[in-house]
């Protein structure tokens, strides 16, 4: 009896909270019916958004990825005096507002900024321009490859990585050849959640971009601006879109999983 | 002083290649993408003189932005404590049919991108909305108003209270209840004492986690919560509302509040799980 409260009362809390938000994205895309939805998806500033969205998450996720494998091999290969303040400042950027990890770019590149007007008259444009939004949307990427990787290159230790040096490897082999593969899985979840994050911030992106349509918007500013617009139908798709981009990147983690339950079955 | 010194030019006693070329690249990465953005935060609001600050210090539009985040994800982290509590109980120890799919779907909040959370929670409680509709019948008006923006930080927050309360209970033995029956304890008294006490640390750090999220959400929120200043106005928007005044003094004051509130919960999460770690595997 009491087990049975415990299930309905945790479904109902299910299909409350979690349940519904998606089945709205998805109902009011459709509520002209399919057609008027992917009619939608064909305007050139929302196509543009999806481009836009897609170099910013390729950009961070090559920095990030390069960076953060190498930030990951020195914390935990060598135990140097200042490495716990280097663990504490990479995870930094998770526990900053979006908002304040746009404007602190401005503070540097913005027309009031330390560097901005003089790279202005360089004809360099940063805030307000695609380079502000890739700084915005690498700055909050930046935790995701190194703290999945440090956890498990910590608990592999350094015997291998040891025995290949012993065995005359330098180092871009050592790292290549045996410990990324060793961490590969978790490289792979890194780089995951990496491109789910870069494709949805939009706090952050929200306060560089300038929201110039077609130019500086990228798929979650645009569908503030159809939003704002009314333009419901085309919101919903675009966030329908969106959504199945960043998810899909977030449950693809499992994918490793998948394959290693399927091989212990076939074996 | 000298010897830490050589210790760090050299990485250690390990022997491995490449030591100074990874903190080579670590050391430029973390600079400019983190120390450098941190030092202009915490000195451009010195550089316009005393007075910009003493001004930001009077700005009571602020303060009421402030109370209206700090207020509502406190609320939304405590309103998430019994529902986390529940759907970790239900996951764990509930035998909870369609477990599996539950279990994904706790994530969800996470992996949706902000904006689209945010206009979807918008629509599904607006006066038009699935739950909105109803809710207005009986004179329960919640989007466009702080109630909203206390669902969309619940919404947000959920899963950090599950995932930290979650692992603890898994290893909470049952063995320690069933000795509790036999040895003459009430029903009540095993779940306080027995089954929630040692959940407490875990609770605390939910409860922590979800608040740091929730001082500094933005895409979930501005869409639902009608953002009219002094009540129902964000102080993440007040940011980016005093950026388009190009009053960077003023933006660059609540960005300071917001970083060093949100630092100071994580460090009470961490205190908590360092204090609690005798107890064995709190979060």
């Amino acid at each position: 009896m009491k087990t049975y409260l415990l299930w309905v009362v945790s479904w109902a809390v299910i299909a409350i909270v979690l349940l519904m938000p998606p089945a709205v994205v998805v109902t009011e895309a459709l509520k002209n019916g399919i057609g008027p939805a992917l009619e939608t998806l064909k305007d050139p500033d929302g196509i543009a958004a999806i481009w836009l969205t897609l170099e910013v998450s390729v950009v961070s996720v090559a920095l990030n990825t390069l960076f953060g494998v190498l930030a990951a091999w020195l914390l935990t290969k060598y135990r140097f005096p200042g490495r716990s303040v280097l663990l504490v400042l990479v995870e930094l950027p998770l526990s900053i507002s979006p908002v304040v990890s746009g404007l602190v770019w401005l503070l540097l590149f913005g027309a009031q900024g330390w560097w901005g007007q003089a790279l202005e008259q360089a004809g360099i444009h940063v805030a307000f321009a695609v380079p502000g939004i890739m700084l915005a949307t690498l700055f909050v990427t930046l935790p995701y490859v190194v703290r999945t990787l440090v956890p498990l290159m910590e608990q592999q230790g350094r015997d291998a990585e040891e025995a290949a040096m012993l065995a005359g490897a330098g180092f871009w082999q050592i790292l290549w050849r045996v410990t990324l593969p060793g961490a590969r899985v978790a490289l792979f979840s890194g780089v995951l959640l990496t491109t789910a994050r870069a494709m949805g911030e939009f706090g952050a992106v929200s306060v560089v971009s300038g929201h110039i349509p077609g130019l500086t918007e990228t798929m979650p500013l645009h569908i503030e601006s159809l939003y704002n617009g009314y333009q419901t139908v085309a919101a919903f798709t675009m966030a329908t879109l969106l959504a199945v981009m960043a998810m899909s990147a977030v449950l693809l983690r499992s994918v490793p999983e998948w394959i290693t339950r399927w091989r212990e079955k076939q074996a | 002083m000298k010897q830490t010194f050589l210790t760090f030019l050299r990485g250690g006693e390990s022997a491995l290649p490449g030591y100074r070329l990874s903190l080579a690249a670590t050391l430029v990465w973390t600079g400019f993408f983190i120390i450098l953005p941190l030092c202009a935060l915490a000195i451009r609001p010195w550089q316009d003189g005393m007075g910009a600050v003493v001004g930001a210090l009077h700005d009571t539009r602020m303060f009421a932005a402030l109370w209206t985040s700090f207020s509502c994800a406190a609320m939304a982290a405590l309103f998430n404590i019994p529902l986390g509590l529940i759907l970790a109980w239900a996951l764990v120890r509930g035998e909870l049919p369609g477990r599996r799919f539950a279990d994904a779907l706790i994530d969800l909040p996470l992996a949706l991108p902000t904006a689209v959370s945010g206009i979807t929670l918008a629509t599904l409680y607006g006066p038009q909305g699935w739950l909105g509709a109803p809710l207005a019948k009986l004179g329960i008006v919640v989007a466009y108003s702080r109630p909203g923006i206390v669902l969309a930080l619940m919404f947000v927050g959920l899963p950090f209270v599950v995932r930290t309360v979650e692992p603890v209970l898994k290893n909470l033995p049952r063995d320690l209840e069933e000795a509790a029956v036999l040895l003459g304890a009430r029903p009540w008294q095993v779940v306080i004492r027995v089954v929630l006490a040692p959940l407490v640390p875990a609770l605390i750090t939910g409860f922590g986690l979800a608040f740091a999220r929730g001082v500094g959400e933005y895409g979930s929120v501005i869409f639902i919560a009608g953002n009219q200043p002094f009540r129902s106005e964000i102080a993440p928007l007040l940011v980016v509302v005093r950026l388009q005044e190009f009053d960077y003094p003023g933006a660059t004051a609540i960005a300071l509040v917001l970083l060093l509130t949100s630092l100071a919960a994580l460090a009470l999460v961490g205190l908590v799980r360092r204090k609690f770690s005798a107890w064995g595997d709190a979060a």
